[in-house]
């Protein structure tokens, strides 16, 4: 990616979860921690140390696992249910289904590294359809920060909702964007720069390449809105409308299939309440190649200059 | 209670149950009846629970996780005034809350959603762990059906019950011999059990699951064993006491047409006169 980025600029969210998390254990000894040997790579060694009869631990084994944070929550727990993305909400899905969602326990599912953040691990470990599964679960807010101060703001807002969530957290280093007192609000997205020749919705480690994308549009003359939409369910229709409305043009960018996750929610709206031209850059269908969580979103058109392209195309459509 | 007003209550149970399915023309009424001896003997004997406060914290905790068999635990909860009893008369129609596997959001008493097996173990690991972790003496029941203990979820959560020495977890396997199409044996059988969670670390005990005697003994906390989640495999007969039904592979859900309804009221309500006061 062509991005003059700092590595030192660059942060990995899991910390901002983790780091949220033990604050607000200290605070609330119903708070616990489940995961399934991903202490590690949940990076729950603090909780561990800090709370060790809370960190609680079943082994390989993620079906259990989220049954297991079901049942803690039907006890009085607050249970943050943390694994690997890819194996929370495909090996255990049935489980979010009936025991979480249906149930309506009161779990924090908890899905680190996803999207392609173990770029060179392969397919197996991608999540890239993790949004289009859970968003089809009633009762269930699907949503992915953008930077640590967004993480921070959803751990929070999540221990306080009553009713369970998705948050899906990656481990790619991002730049801060949001302002440091920002709250989370479920359903609302936040415009991170005003424009009106087109909109860029994007959340999770896109937000900052839509950025980037939006800065190189201006270099040409052309002002991009660019909507940080952390919640692909429920989604801010309100926001896509007005956008809509105001701009004429939308593209989507996110880390994940381009069926049935942001991209796909912000269609919906727009077919249903306000046709406009519209793209959707994500995974376009196909099982990744090898290389690392940023190459392959270049590879995949979401370079900046990528993204920006595809938004000089469809500037060029609404003519 | 006593064993006698027990097995009388449980044949009140089944009465019930045969009419309800009767009349719905739906249910899975060979596993009712081999669950309703076990379901009686925790709600009426054991269990501490309270239709007044059916979330009261430290109530104890009972999963269907064989949430087919809804209907038994929908007689007892009905019972045990949880539910009213004529509301048994609505199972499986439009909107009734009583649908064909049990819902905790809309039915009192139900703690959580069960229909795809494999599901109740794991969350009833997660409540006994909750209530070790609270220093709260409630405990945890989960029923079990044996063809459902081929569900590889069961077994995880099997070995992190015993990891985390939940002694105030029992575990009941609905051991009829018969899943929906065939026997355990002629399936996948994973009999025998109790050698398979004795090697897992649990503390196992075999018994008569129609025998009200051995069920309450066995379920009951004098018989757990401090740092280790407790089995009990019940032997139990499928379409249990009702002639044509038991031990039948035909009645997993079959319903019964006019005349099989006339007879196993019958032989249903013959049973009953021996437990009239």
């Amino acid at each position: 990616m062509n991005m003059p980025l700092d590595p030192a600029d660059l942060h990995d969210c899991r910390d901002a979860f983790t780091s949220t998390l033990e604050a607000l254990a200290a605070a609330n000894s119903d708070i616990v921690a489940v995961c399934n040997d991903s202490v590690g790579s949940s990076k729950l060694g603090g909780f561990r140390e800090k709370f060790p009869s809370r960190l609680i631990n079943v082994g390989i084994a993620e079906q259990n696992m989220v049954g297991v944070g079901a049942g803690l929550a039907n006890g009085g727990k607050l249970p943050f249910v943390c694994a690997a993305s890819p194996f929370l909400t495909g090996r255990a899905l049935e489980q979010i289904k009936a025991d979480v969602a249906y149930s309506q326990a009161n779990v924090k599912l908890v899905g680190i590294s996803s999207g392609m953040a173990y770029g060179e691990l392969g397919p197996t470990h991608h999540s890239i359809e993790d949004f289009a599964w859970i968003r089809a679960l009633p009762g269930v807010p699907v949503i992915a920060p953008a930077d640590r101060i967004e993480t921070a703001a959803a751990v929070r807002w999540a221990a306080d909702h009553d009713g369970p969530c998705f948050l899906r957290l990656s481990r790619v280093g991002v730049p801060d964007i949001l302002p440091h007192d920002h709250v989370f609000e479920l359903g609302k997205s936040n415009v991170l720069m005003e424009g009106g020749d087109i909109t860029l919705i994007a959340n999770g480690v896109l937000t900052h390449r839509a950025l980037a994308a939006a800065t190189l549009l201006e270099d040409r003359g052309l002002s991009a809105r660019v909507l940080n939409m952390a919640c692909v369910r429920p989604i801010d229709a309100e926001a896509i409308v007005q956008a809509a409305s105001d701009t004429a043009a939308i593209l989507t960018c996110e880390e994940h299939t381009i069926f049935g996750g942001l991209g796909s929610a912000v269609a919906e709206v727009v077919v249903d309440e306000c046709p406009v031209p519209m793209k959707r850059l994500g995974v376009p269908g196909v099982f990744a190649h090898t290389a690392s969580a940023n190459r392959l979103l270049d590879d995949f058109g979401m370079s900046p200059e990528g993204i920006a392209n595809s938004a000089l195309e469809l500037i060029d459509r609404k003519g | 209670m006593e064993a006698h007003d027990l097995r009388a209550i449980a044949n009140r149970m089944r009465r019930r149950d045969l009419h309800a399915v009767y009349e719905a023309g739906a249910g899975h009424i060979g596993g009712e009846m081999s669950v309703t001896d076990l379901l009686t003997a925790l709600y009426f004997h054991i269990m501490n629970v309270n239709p007044l406060e059916p979330r009261d914290p430290n109530r104890d905790r009972m999963v269907l996780s064989k949430g087919h068999a809804a209907l038994a635990l929908y007689v007892v909860l009905a019972e045990k005034g949880f539910i009213p009893k004529e509301e048994l008369s609505t199972f499986l129609k439009p909107h009734s809350r009583l649908n064909g596997h049990p819902n905790c959001v809309k039915v009192p008493g139900v703690e959580t959603n069960t229909g795809p097996l494999g599901h109740g173990l794991p969350v009833a690991v997660g409540m006994a762990k909750a209530a070790k972790l609270n220093g709260q003496r409630w405990r945890t029941f989960v029923i079990v059906g044996d063809g459902e203990m081929q569900e590889g979820s069961n077994w995880e959560a099997i070995m992190a019950a015993a990891q985390f020495e939940l002694d105030n977890l029992t575990l009941i396997i609905d051991h009829n011999g018969l899943q929906q199409g065939a026997r355990l044996a002629e399936t996948n059988n994973i009999a025998p059990l109790a050698p398979k969670l004795n090697a897992f670390g649990w503390k196992v005990e075999e018994i008569d699951g129609h025998d009200m005697d051995q069920i309450c003994k066995a379920v009951s906390v004098e018989t757990t064993s401090k740092g280790k989640p407790k089995c009990v495999i019940a032997q139990t007969t499928k379409g249990q006491g009702i002639s044509f039904m038991s031990d039948n592979v035909a009645w997993h859900h079959k319903v019964p047409n006019h005349e099989q309804f006339e007879q196993a009221m019958k032989e249903l309500e013959e049973a009953a006169n021996e437990y009239a006061p």
